[in-house]
């Protein structure tokens, strides 16, 4: 091992680690309900963003019953059919992915894998959650208001959104749609300073950029994006909510609604258009880059290898990060827009194809030659690498303009993203929890209802969502509550999509058991120890298993290598923590 | 080795399906069939990274899992790899660009001496207007629609006076006749969507947006709207009819003008006030 | 979304100048041991919550860079009736200086630890930032009366709503440099209260500097930025 720094760093008097001052919790209240630990913050993010996606799971079921089943079930009216796939839009995307990822795990690993003893600041944290579950609150208080919540799709198109034609458009639906949002960006705002800023400034010394894991550099660039993006939603839900309650005309052409001459006039529908996919293509990477970053780190640690290509990975994820603003008006091709702009977005677009590439081939190099423990979160991982190869490539034939004109609008489409930034992330997420479970009860999760829960979501899913790419192509289109009778849609689409509907039903069952084993594990499950899967991050060196309040005992770590000391030549153990000086055991002094 | 299995099954299984499945396309109606090449030249080179990347994951799993006594080999990174992995995939990329934005060139340049048809989307509605004998069509306002003018045809504008209108009606083109469409909305977006002609183009109130193609056979065709407009959303349907010369002239002679529709309506409204007035 | 592409550029440069001293070439797994200074010596000195509200800046800068852009998509449509510019916004502008400037003195008092001047000047600061928010709503009513209402017209939707964004931003400001404040005139300056001050100064500059291209935009000094950007862009 060439060890370039530490003759020189030697001399360098060692600096003084200035302690942050700790907040204590003085009772139980502020110990477990408005906790200012990062760690508590992150299990209660957790637990709301999955309680709510539970719901949108099941509206998701109740979609596919209509579409399996069109007229069997009365209730299923169209209004409803709206309503829910806005819902579960809505809330899959922001309310569980984005607040999963960021509030879940931002807030659970930020510190622990930088080696800092809680966020920088953590009164801001708790009001962040604090205001996330209060934005939960408003959204789902539309399935309670009059007339229900907003049926205009998560896009929330305007005229639409806010007429009489669609369910919510007049009554409380988007005026409790627009103001959750805004409160979820205030406080997603309130956590993203903390997150940005306890990367740059809360580092263990010794540990430098580019010995952070993958998992902080993913977490990192997509709360930067996230908190550059999400201005263009509030902007957009502000004006939307004048134009709704103040009469003003920001998105309101002139409008003949049912007959009736309205007073708006002049505006533009493809403003909101703009502001709001100047948010949402970025909000596709800020799910998808902290996924990249923790499934690298997951393949690396159960192939018992460095992640192949480290520095490739971090540029590649800074690219796609900064790219992926430029490349909005995609979802737009169709729109109406300047359709010069079309050279343009497809060309942006099918660049950030190439870093992307590059990640997926770094992931699979560093399966070669790896030693592969087929473990849960390995598995996931896998199943990652597969359904995100598949979405990733029907993303090149939407990003390709005149490809997008027959496929855009059409069950193409909702295959598409389900499986890019549905299933995908979602497969690293449960990875994820597979992983880190351990360290954040002290607990193994049961593995063989793990393993069926694996099986049947992973192959549930592709199964799902594989076919439906053919019914796009057929030219079904999206959003159809009912397809009723149309010429040039064979019989068996209909039965394939009866089948969809089965499979949808089955893959939701096994989350059941997910959760189930989530609970049952708590208490009964195999005790984990501190470094179950021998890991060489800095959060599974903490002195106790789950981590104290503090994180690490009296002395925070200091860090000596990066992430990825997996399989070192020389070194006793196959893997090297971050905090370990040498290599280890008794081959220490020859190697060094 | 299950997981081994599994995933050839998904990566053999995908191509599979990809070929014998029932559900395709549906038989084209118009030049389009660049936009289908393209697809096709994506399908091939997509699908051939797609079981690349899942079969070389499998032997991968079956090759290098965990066995007692294995240590994985130490290789940070392999910049010729790198490098010409990214290269090959640029040039893949660039295969499938060019075709596509070239194809998009011609969807968006009109040649010379197409036709001019409107339609009018409305909540949940399709309406037509072709242009009459002069061969323009008029000017429209969506403050102009009221009685008998559901379309906002600008009555002051000569040039609509003989434009022909089809409220809700079918829309009947000329096979083998470049037409543009003319696509408005007069209340929320819709999307003019066919699925044999494959374009398809959002219509959006407060302004007009346009699509061109060419019908290549006659027959009936099912217009969708591809644009979520509100609960009636999949019940917006419409027919286009596309017909020989003889079959489009005969239909044209019995579709009104605008001064026509106008002229009936004063009819109507001057018989009901009379009929209310002599009560 | 040009001005919003222009501020995003900005941003972007910044953090390219500063991952270049990141040393983001370095191969990793070839530097074992100790490297430097905490977070190996690429930490830098400034203070974490100075650091936070840098960032804080950047989200408000992009909110407002997309109101602006907004406004450059919608300005100038047949619709479009520009909103006069009361006589007040020139006070109130003043007054917006001036706060500003106070709380740099106030910053320089309190680095120097003149303390009693430091109050003093942040009070001026305080009050002149009220007096603009108070200008503000005249300036508001002023515009109703003369009857350029909300709904009339985009060009007045845009312009309450704009300014209406910036004063509530200057509202959550006062909050803060009422307490940091208070906290002056209650104790003896600490180094907390001196890093208060501080970012009250920087926050309270970045929102002259928003409040000034505001002005420019809504007097029309930014049509010709308006039409070049249409041009390139449709
Ligand atoms: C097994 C799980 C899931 C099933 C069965 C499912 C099913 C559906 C269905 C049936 C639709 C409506 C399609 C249409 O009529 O247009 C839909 C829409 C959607 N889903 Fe899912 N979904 C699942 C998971 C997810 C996840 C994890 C995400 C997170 C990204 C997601 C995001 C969306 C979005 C954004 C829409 C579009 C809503 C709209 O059109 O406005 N779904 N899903
Ligand atoms: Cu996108
Ligand atoms: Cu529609």
């Amino acid at each position: 091992m060439v060890d370039i720094r530490s003759d020189a760093s030697a001399a360098i008097p060692p600096a003084e680690v200035e302690d942050v001052e700790l907040y204590h919790p003085r009772s139980w209240w502020t110990k477990y309900v408005f906790s200012q630990d990062a760690k508590i913050i992150a299990i209660q993010y957790s637990m709301t963003a999955i309680a709510i996606g539970m719901v949108a799971l099941v509206l998701s079921w109740l979609m596919r019953l209509q579409l399996g089943f069109p007229g069997t079930f009365d209730f299923i009216d169209a209004d409803h059919y709206y309503q829910f796939i806005t819902m579960h839009g809505m809330i899959m995307v922001i309310y569980l992915l984005t607040a999963l990822f960021l509030g879940g795990f931002g807030n659970y690993l930020i510190p622990l894998m930088v080696g800092a003893r809680d966020m920088v600041f953590p009164y801001a944290n708790m009001l962040s959650y604090w205001l996330y579950l209060l934005a939960v609150l408003v959204l789902a208080a539309g399935f309670f208001a009059p007339g229900g919540p907003t049926g205009a799709g998560w896009t929330l198109y305007p005229p639409q959104a806010i007429l009489s034609g669609t369910p919510g458009g007049k009554d409380w639906g988007i005026l409790l749609m627009l103001s959750s949002l805004i409160l979820f960006i205030i406080g997603f705002t309130m956590g993203g300073l903390n997150y940005v800023v306890t990367v740059l400034q809360g580092r263990a010394r010794g540990m430098t950029l580019m010995r952070m894991p993958l998992t902080i550099w993913g977490i990192f660039t997509a709360t930067i994006m996230a908190l550059l993006a999400f201005p263009a939603l509030f902007v957009a839900a502000v004006m939307m909510l004048f134009d709704r309650l103040l009469g003003t005309s920001f998105f309101m052409p002139a409008i003949v609604e049912m007959g009736e001459q309205l007073k708006q006039g002049g505006g533009s529908p493809i403003l909101f258009q703009h502001l709001f996919w100047f948010f949402g293509h970025p909000e596709v990477y800020i799910v998808a880059l902290p996924a990249f970053g923790i499934v690298s780190d997951l393949i690396s640690t159960h192939a018992r290898k460095n992640i192949f290509g480290y520095r490739m990975m971090v540029w590649a994820i800074v690219i796609i990060g900064a790219l992926s603003f430029i490349v909005w008006a995609h979802h737009m091709y169709v729109s109406g827009m300047n359709p010069k702009f079309g050279f343009f977005f497809a060309t942006t677009t099918l660049i950030i194809a190439v870093p992307t590439a590059i990640k997926v081939y770094n992931w699979v190099l560093t399966l070669w030659r790896g030693d592969i423990h087929l473990s849960l979160p390995m598995l996931f991982a896998l199943a990652f690498i597969v359904t995100f190869v598949n979405g990733g490539l029907t993303g090149l034939f939407l990003g390709n303009v005149v490809v997008d004109v027959p496929l855009s609008d059409t069950m193409f489409v909702v295959a598409h993203f389900h499986m890019v930034m549905g299933v995908a992330p979602i497969m690293v997420i449960f990875g994820a929890i597979y992983h880190w479970y351990p360290k954040v009860t002290g607990r193994m999760l049961n593995e063989a209802m793990g393993q069926i829960h694996f099986w049947v979501t992973f192959l549930g899913a592709y199964l799902i969502f594989f076919p439906m790419h053919y019914l796009g192509l057929l030219g079904i289109p999206r959003r159809y509550h009912d397809l009723g009778e149309a010429a040039f849609v064979p019989e068996s689409a209909h039965t394939l999509n009866a089948f969809i509907s089965v499979m949808a039903l089955t893959v939701g069952a096994a989350q059941i058991l997910f959760l189930f084993n989530l609970v049952w594990s708590l208490k009964k499950g195999r005790e984990a120890g501190g470094n179950p899967w021998r890991a060489t991050t800095l959060e599974w060196q903490t002195p106790q298993t789950p981590p104290a309040h503090g994180n690490w005992g009296k002395e925070l770590p200091v860090v000596y290598r990066w992430a990825y000391d997996y399989s070192v030549p020389g070194a006793a153990e196959d893997f090297i923590p971050q905090n370990q000086p040498g290599l280890g055991g008794p081959t220490r002094e020859a190697a060094s | 080795m299950a997981v081994v299995l599994i995933l050839v099954i998904v990566a053999v299984g995908s191509v599979v399906f990809h070929l014998f499945s029932p559900w395709w396309w549906t038989p084209i109606a118009s030049n389009w069939n660049y936009i289908d090449n393209t697809i096709i030249i994506t399908f091939w080179i997509t699908g051939f990274v797609f079981v690349a990347v899942v079969l070389f994951v499998a032997y991968c799993v079956l090759r290098f899992r965990h066995r007692p006594g294995n240590r994985a080999a130490y290789e940070p990174e392999n910049k010729k790899l790198e490098v010409w992995l990214a290269s090959v995939t640029s040039i893949g990329v660039a295969a499938m660009l060019a075709p596509g934005l070239f194809v998009w060139h011609q969807f968006v340049t009109v040649p010379p001496g197409t036709t001019e048809v409107e339609v009018v989307g409305q909540q949940w509605l399709w309406s037509f207007r072709l242009p009459g004998a002069d061969g323009k069509l008029g000017t429209s306002d969506t403050r102009a629609i009221g009685d008998g003018n559901a379309l906002g045809v600008n009555p002051n504008d000569t040039n609509g006076l003989d434009d022909l209108i089809i409220e809700g009606g079918e829309l009947h083109l000329l096979v083998g006749k470049p037409v543009k469409m003319l696509l408005r909305s007069v209340d929320v977006l819709h999307d003019f969507y066919v699925p044999e002609f494959r374009a398809k183009m959002d219509m959006i109130p407060g302004m007009e947006t346009y699509f061109w193609f060419t019908p290549t056979r006659t027959g009936t065709f099912e217009v969708l709207c591809a644009e979520l407009c509100g609960t009636g959303h999949p019940q917006m349907r419409g027919t286009v009819v596309v017909d020989n010369e003889a079959d489009y002239q005969t239909w044209l002679q019995e579709q009104q003008t605008f001064t026509q529709l106008l002229a009936a309506r004063q009819e109507q409204t001057t018989i009901a006030s009379s009929t209310s007035s002599s009560k | 979304m040009s001005v919003m592409l222009l501020f995003l550029a900005a941003i972007a440069a910044i953090i390219i100048w500063w991952m270049a001293q990141q040393r983001l070439t370095s191969r990793p797994w070839l530097e074992v041991g100790r490297l430097g200074q905490p977070g190996g010596g690429e930490r830098s000195q400034i203070p974490p919550a100075k650091i936070g509200l840098y960032v804080f800046l950047g989200v408000v800068g992009a909110l407002f860079s997309l109101f602006i852009s907004a406004y450059l998509m919608r300005v100038g449509t047949p619709d479009w009736w520009s909103t006069p510019i009361p006589r007040l916004l020139w006070l109130n502008t003043a007054m917006l200086i001036v706060s500003s400037a106070a709380m740099q003195w106030a910053k320089t008092e309190a680095e120097r630890g003149r303390d009693d001047t430091m109050r003093t000047a942040l009070l001026a600061a305080l009050a002149t930032a009220i007096l603009f928010l108070t200008g503000q709503v005249f300036a508001w009513r002023e515009l109703t009366e003369a009857g350029y209402v909300l709904a009339d017209n985009p060009a007045n939707s845009f312009f309450y709503v704009i300014t209406g964004m910036h004063g509530l931003h200057i509202l959550g400001g006062l909050v803060a440099l009422g307490r940091t404040t208070v906290k002056a005139w209650s104790a003896p300056a600490s180094r907390s209260l001196r890093l208060s001050v501080d970012l009250c100064a920087v926050y309270w500059h970045f929102m002259l500097a928003v409040w000034l291209i505001l002005f420019a935009l809504f007097a029309g000094w930014a049509n010709d930025f308006a039409d070049l950007c249409r041009q390139l862009l449709t």
